[in-house]
Order: C-alpha cells, then sequence, then structure tokens
C-alpha cells in the first residue's frame, strides 16, 4: 500500500520566495532518502518552493477566485513530500521517525486511496471516464 | 486496538525495516553469515519479550545491533573456550559493547552489505526453494509463520530450509563477499530470477481472500527496487520492475468474485491499476534507454505492455506482440514461448496460421506432459470447425491439467464438442 509523508515545516507559511534549506539538512535528508531507496519503499519525494511563489484558487464564489501566496490565514503548510510503497501504517510511521527531522518540522502520514479501495459505484464512474487514478 | 498489539505491530515494523542492515551488518564483522542470522533472530525475540514490558528504545536499530552483538560474543565465549581465539576475538570486538549510539554503520557500508546479503541468499549452491525462503527472511525481514502461511507449507518446513540452507552456505565455505567481476552478471541474474519466483508464488494464487499471496507481489518489486538502488545501469533489473509493475496491475481484474479466474480476453480493463502501469511502462522506458530492449525481462514486459495499451482486447497489437515473440524465443528459447508465440500468430492470422506453428511442438519431448499445448490445439481445431479432433485434444489436455479447476473447465469444452444423438 501506498503511503505519503507529508513534510510540514514551521514558519514555511510565510518565507521569502526563493528560500532553500541549509546544506546540511539537504545532506541528511540524502542519507535518508537514499535509505528508502535501499529498502526498496521510495516511489518518488520531492521538495516545494514556499507557498509565496503559489498561488490559491478558492472557489467560494462559484468560480475560481486566485489570491497570491503567501497565505496570512494558513499555519501548516506543505514544504515537500515522499511516496512510499509499504506493508502498513505501522511501517510508513516507523519511516517517518527515521527521518532526519529538524525540532520545526512535523510529518503527517497519509495513505494514498488505491482504486481497489473504492466501492463499485465509485470504480465505475472512475472507469466511465477513461481516465483513472 | 489493546496496547500490547500495538506494540507487536510497532515491532515488526521496525523488524522489516532493521532486518537487512542488522543481519548484514552483523554478517560482516563475524564474517559468518548463518550466524549473524541467528544472532539476529535472537534480538527479534529480545526485543519481542522487552519492548512491549520497557518501551521501543529511542534507537531500534542500535539497540537491536548491541542484542545481537552481545549474543554472538556469548556464543563464541562458549565455542572457542577450549582455545585462545576469544582473546583475539574480543580484540576484535572491543569497540562493539561500547555504547549503542556508534553501533550503527555508514551509509556506503550498508549499501555494500545489503549487496552481499542479496548475493548469498540468492546462491547458486541453494535449492530455489532455500533461496526463496532467506531472501523473504533476511532482506524482507518477514518471519518464518509469515513465509510458511505465503507458501501454504507448515511453519516447520520453511525453519527446516532455512536451516539447511545455512548448513550448506557453511558446507560449501561461501563467504560474505562480493562475487568477482566476471560472475556478478549471472549471480545478478540468479538474484532477479529469485525475485520473480517470489512476485509469481503471489500472482499464480487465484484464492482471492489470502492477504498473503498480494503481499508476496509487493514484497518481490520492493526487493527489485533494492537491486535497482545498488545497480540502478543493469537494464534488466528495469526490465523485471515493468514486468512486476504490468503483472501486478491486473491483480485485482484476474478474479472474479468467486475466486474463480478470469482470462486476459475477459477481463475488465476498468479495474487494472492505472498507477501500477504507468510505473510499468516508465520501468521498460528506461530498461530500453539503457540499450537493454532486448533482455529476456524487458520483452516479457514489452509483451504485457501491448495489453495494457489496449483499452479493448479487439485493439491488442497482434502483430507487435508475434515480433516480440519472436525476439523473445531468440534470447532465450523454449517451446512455451514458441507456444505463446503461435497463439499470438492465430490471433494476427487466424487459427491456421496458429496450427501450423504449433506442429513443430507436438515432436517436442519437452511439452509431451503440458496440458496447454492440446488446450491451446483444441481450441484452434474448434475455431477451424475440426470438432472430433479438437473434443480429442480437450480431453488429452484435461488428462494432463494438474489443477481440478483447470481439468473441469477443459472437460466442460470437449463435453460441449459432443455431436447431439
Amino acid at each position: 500500500m501506498r503511503f505519503m509523508m507529508l513534510m510540514i515545516p514551521r514558519g514555511y507559511d510565510q518565507a521569502a520566495p526563493g528560500t532553500m534549506p541549509e546544506p546540511e539538512a539537504v545532506r541528511r535528508m540524502m542519507v535518508y532518502n537514499r535509505e528508502l531507496q535501499h529498502a526498496g519503499v521510495l516511489l518518488g519525494c520531492d521538495g516545494l518552493h514556499p507557498p509565496s511563489m503559489g498561488a490559491r484558487i478558492s472557489f467560494a464564489e462559484g468560480k475560481g477566485r486566485v489570491v497570491d501566496g503567501p497565505f496570512a490565514e494558513s499555519r501548516e503548510v506543505l514544504g515537500g513530500y515522499w511516496m512510499i510503497d509499504v506493508g502498513s501504517l505501522a511501517e510508513a510511521i516507523e519511516w517517518a521517525r527515521r527521518c532526519p527531522a529538524g525540532p520545526d518540522e512535523i510529518i503527517e502520514v497519509r495513505q494514498v486511496q488505491e482504486l481497489a479501495d473504492f466501492p463499485q459505484e465509485i470504480r465505475a464512474v472512475v472507469a466511465g471516464d477513461g481516465i483513472s487514478a | 486496538m489493546p496496547v500490547t498489539d500495538a506494540i507487536r505491530h510497532r515491532i515488526e515494523a521496525v523488524w522489516r525495516i532493521e532486518a537487512p542492515r542488522l543481519i548484514g551488518s552483523l554478517a560482516r564483522t563475524l564474517r559468518d553469515f548463518g550466524l549473524a542470522e541467528e544472532v539476529a533472530q535472537d534480538a527479534l525475540v529480545a526485543a519481542l519479550e522487552t519492548w512491549p514490558i520497557k518501551g521501543v528504545p529511542e534507537r531500534p536499530g542500535a539497540w537491536l545491533l548491541t542484542t545481537a552483538r552481545r549474543r554472538a560474543i556469548d556464543i563464541l565465549r562458549h565455542a572457542t573456550l577450549a582455545t585462545r581465539k576469544h582473546e583475539l576475538l574480543e580484540h576484535d570486538m572491543s569497540g562493539w559493547t561500547q555504547s549503542d549510539d556508534n553501533a550503527t554503520d555508514t551509509e556506503d557500508e550498508f549499501g555494500d552489505d545489503l549487496l552481499r546479503l542479496i548475493f548469498i541468499a540468492c546462491h547458486p549452491v541453494l535449492s530455489t526453494d532455500a533461496r526463496v525462503a532467506l531472501t523473504l527472511r533476511v532482506l524482507g525481514g518477514l518471519t518464518t509463520p509469515e513465509i510458511a502461511r505465503a507458501f501454504l507449507v507448515p511453519e516447520a518446513t520453511v525453519a527446516q530450509r532455512i536451516v539447511r540452507a545455512k548448513k550448506v552456505l557453511a558446507e560449501k565455505q561461501v563467504s560474505f563477499e562480493l562475487p568477482p567481476p566476471a560472475e556478478l552478471g549471472s549471480r545478478l541474474a540468479s538474484a532477479l530470477e529469485v525475485v520473480y519466483l517470489i512476485f509469481n508464488e503471489g500472482y499464480a494464487a487465484t484464492s482471492g481472500d489470502d492477504w498473503m499471496r498480494p503481499l508476496l507481489c509487493a514484497q518481490a518489486l520492493r526487493l527489485a527496487r533494492t537491486i535497482l538502488s545498488l545497480a540502478g545501469d543493469e537494464p534488466e533489473v528495469h526490465g523485471l520492475i515493468a514486468l512486476m509493475e504490468l503483472q501486478a496491475s491486473r491483480f485485482a481484474a484476474r478474479v472474479d468474485a468467486a475466486g474463480r479466474p478470469i482470462l486476459l480476453a475477459a477481463q475488465d480493463r476498468s479495474r487494472w491499476d492505472a498507477a501500477s502501469i504507468r510505473r510499468g511502462l516508465a520501468a521498460l522506458a528506461h530498461a530500453e534507454a539503457l540499450d537493454g530492449a532486448d533482455g529476456s525481462y524487458a520483452l516479457q514486459a514489452a509483451l504485457a505492455a501491448c495489453h495494457a495499451r489496449a483499452e479493448q482486447h479487439d485493439a491488442t497489437d497482434w502483430a507487435r506482440i508475434v515480433a516480440l515473440y519472436t525476439r523473445l524465443a531468440n534470447v532465450a528459447p523454449s517451446p512455451v514461448i514458441q507456444l505463446n508465440r503461435a497463439v499470438a500468430l492465430a490471433m494476427r492470422d487466424g487459427p491456421q496460421a496458429g496450427l501450423d506453428a504449433l506442429a513443430p511442438l507436438l515432436e517436442e519431448p519437452r511439452m509431451a506432459g503440458y496440458h496447454l499445448l492440446p488446450g491451446v490445439r483444441g481450441d484452434l481445431l474448434e475455431r477451424l470447425g475440426r470438432l472430433d479432433e479438437a473434443r480429442a485434444a480437450f480431453e488429452q489436455a484435461a488428462a494432463l491439467a494438474g489443477n481440478a479447476r483447470e481439468r473441469e473447465f477443459l472437460l466442460e469444452r470437449a463435453a460441449s464438442l459432443r455431436p447431439v444423438s
């Protein structure tokens, strides 16, 4: 089963455009990523630029309204993610525990919905569409 | 979930992650794979006894390594008490018990340990069963009961296989070393073969209620990715990953609600896993980019890709499939591949062309007991309207089929061709 490990660094919500992690932090993460690769569980990972370089599109008024980042109202924003393939939630949590994260970072572990998790009526909708997950 | 269950799940998860690192490190320093495996298992038992009471340590991997090392020293002390070897040994290991915090290895050492572990667990001196059991145990971190359940054999059988495998490795004095460069290719091929065996064991089962089976397929994919992380420029590693991803994509579609197999042509393709297909096609592209398009796994993956790309069975590119089987027959000559090629030819050019391609196989001694040959022949004869011959072929196939469900199916087909009197 697939899980996403979502990295949530405190303070990243208001980080200036072009903010980059410290080289030492990157080096530690590379070692960790290598471990995930050696274990055969890593399907992909990426770091994300801060919200100040992105935008939010809200749909409260019926059609998309664009707000450029940073976003005053959000405290917890993504800094990056890993997609892993492991046998259980316990294993995903154990991998997250091993991450060399800093004291200001949180990792949220979430299971990816697989087609097989969906009930028949949803699978039928996905199938009818011709573009599945 | 009760606290003890939660801790047990956590210990299992820790073990899956730590087992290869632990056993690899121990085997390198002890220069004895069998002993390393034994004391690693002892450390797991100690963890299962201690952690539920005292809690899981801050660094579980270091705890396991220290515990295993102490156990190894105890064993070796007993074994060498009569000689003065143990002093030497303790000198060698003086750093071992000093501090839990240093009881880990560097990343480079770990990569090499992993490779050595793969090569020793998949060593050609071992029987196939032993290679599979040992690989799942030391690289997958599966316990003996889990392996037994996955292979539908008693636990004692698996335990026996592992004991015997370690004995064979000791007798043949197989060292925990990387093979010489000249042997690397064949040893890698042996490792990939073990991975694919594990995958097929999981994939071939059609009893849909047993969760251990898909677990074997997932485990095989992880093992292949582990090998990829160490030998990423080997096209056949990419080819094997592609083949397994593409086959695994059909997992949910290939049995009906009652667990009966559904043939490829009749499968509901909307149930094929698109994410798995995407990963499979990407891995195949990697294999081809590394000049590996004619590898045996890459060609089989390319065949699976023909089906994955066809939205309907009618849209299958049979000409390409025939061409791929022709190439595969050159790389890995086998009458079974010829049989598959004949089926593809019949799809492309009609049943007579398929029948003509089957003719030389009827003389092939290796095919004498293979039920699929008369099965395919019966199907082609039926399509040509040669019903008496078709019936005889289905009856012959039924007599050879080892699987009761398949035998039943073939007899039904034979009976449907009986003239109404």
